[in-house]
């Protein structure tokens, strides 16, 4: 049957028909559909686990007793999970065992742009790579029967392209029947004590030679007969990008970018006159061939950074003479460098308000007219939606680096002898990740630094999923809930306040406490996510006869309120009114009127 | 036929994916080999989202590249322009005449373009836009919500497929209830149109 499928899609309904028994996952752009998507099958066990170390070692626990299993990530979630990893190729596995890994070239939605095929060379795990939806489900039962053949893991890794593209698959009718869990006694295998891992490590070393003869002759490794003049070696959506722009071309499309089949490549390389590697991030393709002898044009001409396209290669192929430059039929249009329009925080989001009150506190922003202050409080941030705190109106936020890094470099600022008082900023579901680590090393290293967990009682940026402590499980139901004040006391926090999100005078009353009492401190900011929120009640309105244009409410970056010409006004169809009520709190003028009921 | 590229754009939840995952459908159904893929900001929060189709006998890249756009649907006047590299001679525009003016520009520190500075490469490119006011038409039809489906309904006619395969499509997508005025606005549109 004929479906039209985005790659996350594929890959789970690939993972399903190949007979998954457990998928374990962190949510992370743009792999966060493929747990959605295996969450929606009763007979898969399927859990989000607090961080992507936990999820390999869930699957990897899995794989020991025989059954297929899977772990989705991003790819810097594969940093976090990088010990488990590495842990997992030096024992195999017993059930077939694949890491999905969905890179970012381009950076739509991360910290950095990183090439997860180097973790191959590392792991000594063959990687698949599909280009498109058809590949995505299709390699997926390709990984389970390699990972159980050669006794490894496997790396599918997609990309942002990949995973959030749709496209028409052919799906198989059949499911294979998944395998029921035994565990078999095998320390020499499991265990990886020192005498052990001596021994298992030259076979992972000659795992990796037996996946090389194998990809020689690897159905996903194609070689695509065309005009001996040039020959395209590529992989992913590159592949797809380099086919619309050399139509005419030799292709070799490695569906397996590791280990290489070098005597394909040298074969194919022997019968074209030109070799053009196109590869998006790094030149790891480019590299290895060289290393070969082959000669090459590639990296030269195309960019190390961001995401492909047809237009760049076309400009890279004409740039290395390879395409002849074609007269510009397009007239070149110059357009005034419009507005942009980065993404903001929710109309009657529970962040707003402590943002607003640090914002303030920390002398962030100035009304118009008034002169721009040196900032004061240093704000270490995190990941997840409130990271659009960092914005203007905001601008609450000065680090943000990596999941969970928000409290343990605040800690590093403070013990480095900072003067100013240090606050460190995280969501209820990044320190559920890897927070927590921070908070203990605060506690026994007697930090003095403030701790905001702003607690929306979600996992907001990746689209709502759930996290240990809003007890909503992968598959929807509702499991316990880890209490995260009685964590953050039995972690030893002795100063621990509650407040409640969009009530600002509790805000800056508490925040000015904790600060001011030199402590370690924390504070829980609750607050439920706009989006998820069933309370509704009737929008907010300004009296324009009151209003005199201070603009103070526009501080808040609140997107519902907006201007019209002169006049300030509120968009009915955004504003949350009194779940929210933060603009009148904020309105001097009393402008602002709440309209209750709804 | 060549290579049918479509580009919608607007603000994060204006219903920019929905339409487009509609119009995947219809031209799956029309018997062609689809892709598409969407690009958001962030998350979705408000930001600007575009969606790339494309649909033939057989599509390699999912990505539309540059002057070869068919048919351009804009939610919103300033995501109609932000796209223009994409834009090419042969392309049909259906624009909603809509300003959604970004944070900055409440913030007083950018200001919103003129409707002239937004058509100046439209103009230079000599492409005609249709700049209609769906968001008062679907207003009078009740439901703001069917926003997406009036302007589908109005770009139907510049497909090269039957604008009923497109109808069948949205009746698949969407749940019975919200059914009946959706075909009233994707109608509206069609016949605002002609
Ligand atoms: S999704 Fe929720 S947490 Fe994120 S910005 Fe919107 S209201 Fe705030
Ligand atoms: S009450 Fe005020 S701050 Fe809250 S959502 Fe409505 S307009 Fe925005």
């Amino acid at each position: 049957m004929k479906k039209l499928l985005s790659g996350n899609e594929a890959l789970a309904l690939g993972a399903y028909n190949a007979g998954l028994k457990l998928a374990a996952a962190y949510p992370g752009t743009p792999s966060t559909e493929i747990m959605e998507n295996l969450a929606r099958f009763p007979d898969i066990n399927t859990q989000w686990s607090s961080n992507e170390a936990v999820a390999v070692e869930v699957a990897t626990g899995a794989s020991y007793t025989g059954v297929r299993a899977l772990a989705a990530m991003k790819h810097v979630g594969l940093n976090v999970a990088a010990d488990a990893f590495m842990a997992a190729s030096t024992t195999g596995v017993k059930g077939g065992l694949v890491i999905v890994v969905a890179d970012d070239p381009g950076i739509h939605s991360s910290q950095n742009e990183q090439d997860t095929r180097h973790y191959a060379r590392l792991s000594k795990m063959p990687v698949l790579e599909p280009s498109n939806s058809q590949e995505a489900y299709d390699f997926m039962a390709l990984a389970f029967e390699l990972s159980e053949h050669f006794d490894t893991p496997v790396i599918l890794r997609s990309t942002t392209r990949v995973s959030h593209s749709s496209s028409l698959v052919e799906t198989s009718a059949e499911k294979q029947p998944a395998a029921q869990a035994a565990f078999k006694h095998d320390t020499a295998k499991l265990v990886m004590v020192p005498t052990a891992a001596r021994v298992r490590w030259p076979k992972v070393l000659k795992r990796e030679e037996l996946i090389g003869e194998y990809a020689e002759n690897c159905p996903c490794n194609q070689y695509i007969p065309g005009n001996a003049k040039l020959g395209i070696i590529s992989s992913g959506i590159a592949f797809q990008y380099a086919k619309e722009v050399f139509p005419e071309a030799s292709f070799l499309k490695l569906g397996m970018t590791y280990p290489l089949p070098k005597n394909l490549i040298k074969e194919f390389s022997q019968s074209v006159e030109t070799i053009f590697v196109v590869e998006e991030l790094d030149s790891v393709l480019e590299d290895s061939l060289c290393r070969m002898g082959i000669s090459v044009i590639g990296k030269k001409y195309i960019p190390r950074s961001g995401e492909l396209n047809p237009d760049i290669i076309w400009a890279a192929a004409i740039k290395a003479g390879i395409l002849p430059e074609i007269k510009d039929t397009l007239p070149k249009i110059n357009t005034p460098d419009f507005p942009k329009r980065p993404p903001l925080l929710c109309a009657g989001c529970p962040h707003t308000g402590i943002f607003f009150t640090l914002s303030t506190l920390g002398q962030r922003s100035a009304l118009p007219g008034k002169p721009k202050r040196e900032p004061k409080l240093v704000l270490s941030g995190d990941i997840g939606c409130y990271t659009l705190g960092a914005y203007p109106p905001l601008s609450a936020m000065d680090t943000c680096g990596c999941m969970g890094g928000s409290i343990s470099q605040a800690v590093g600022m403070e013990k480095a002898g900072l003067g100013e008082p240090v606050i460190a900023i995280i969501g209820d579901s990044t320190f559920m990740h890897s927070g927590i680590n921070g908070l203990i090393n605060a506690v026994y290293n007697q930090s003095k630094i403030t701790i905001l967990i702003l607690d929306n009682r979600t996992t907001a940026m990746t689209g709502h999923q759930g996290n240990p402590g809003c007890g909503i499980a992968a598959n929807g139901q509702t499991v316990t809930e880890v209490n995260l004040e009685e964590l953050v006391r039995g972690a030893g926090i002795k100063n621990l306040q509650v407040l409640p999100a969009f009530d600002l005078k509790a805000l800056r009353n508490g925040l000015k406490n904790a600060i001011s009492s030199g402590e370690l401190n924390v504070i829980i900011v609750r607050g439920e996510c706009n989006v998820i929120c069933r309370k509704r009640s009737l929008p907010n309105t300004i009296d324009t006869s009151l209003c005199n244009r201070c603009d103070a409410c526009l501080l808040l970056g609140c997107p519902a309120i907006q201007r019209d010409g002169d006049k300030l006004f509120i968009d009915p169809g955004l504003c949350t009114g009194s779940n929210c009520n933060l603009c009148s709190q904020v309105c001097p003028q009393k402008a602002i009127k709440t309209n209750e009921a709804a | 036929m060549k290579k049918f590229g479509i580009l919608i754009v607007g603000v994060g939840g204006q219903g920019v994916i929905l339409a487009s995952n509609i119009l995947c459908d219809a031209a799956m159904a029309a018997g062609y080999d689809v892709k598409k893929t969407d690009t958001l900001g962030m998350a979705q929060r408000g930001g600007s989202v575009v969606s790339h189709l494309r649909f033939d006998k057989e599509v390699s890249s999912p990505l539309i590249p540059q002057g070869q756009t068919d048919l351009i649907i804009a939610f919103e006047k300033l995501e109609a322009a932000r796209y223009m590299e994409y834009l090419g001679k042969q392309t049909k525009a259906v624009i909603n005449d809509m300003a959604m003016p970004p944070a900055s520009i409440s913030l007083g520190i950018a200001e919103y373009p003129s409707d002239a500075e937004i058509l100046e490469g439209y103009k230079q490119m000599g492409i005609k836009a249709d700049f209609i006011a769906a968001n008062q038409a679907v207003k009078e039809l009740g439901n703001a919500k069917m926003l997406n489906i009036y302007l589908l309904g109005y770009a139907a006619s510049y497909l090269p497929f039957d604008h009923e395969i497109l109808a069948g499509a949205i009746k698949k997508r969407l749940p019975p209830k919200l059914l009946e005025g959706n075909l009233k606005a994707f109608a509206a549109g069609y016949a605002a149109s002609r």
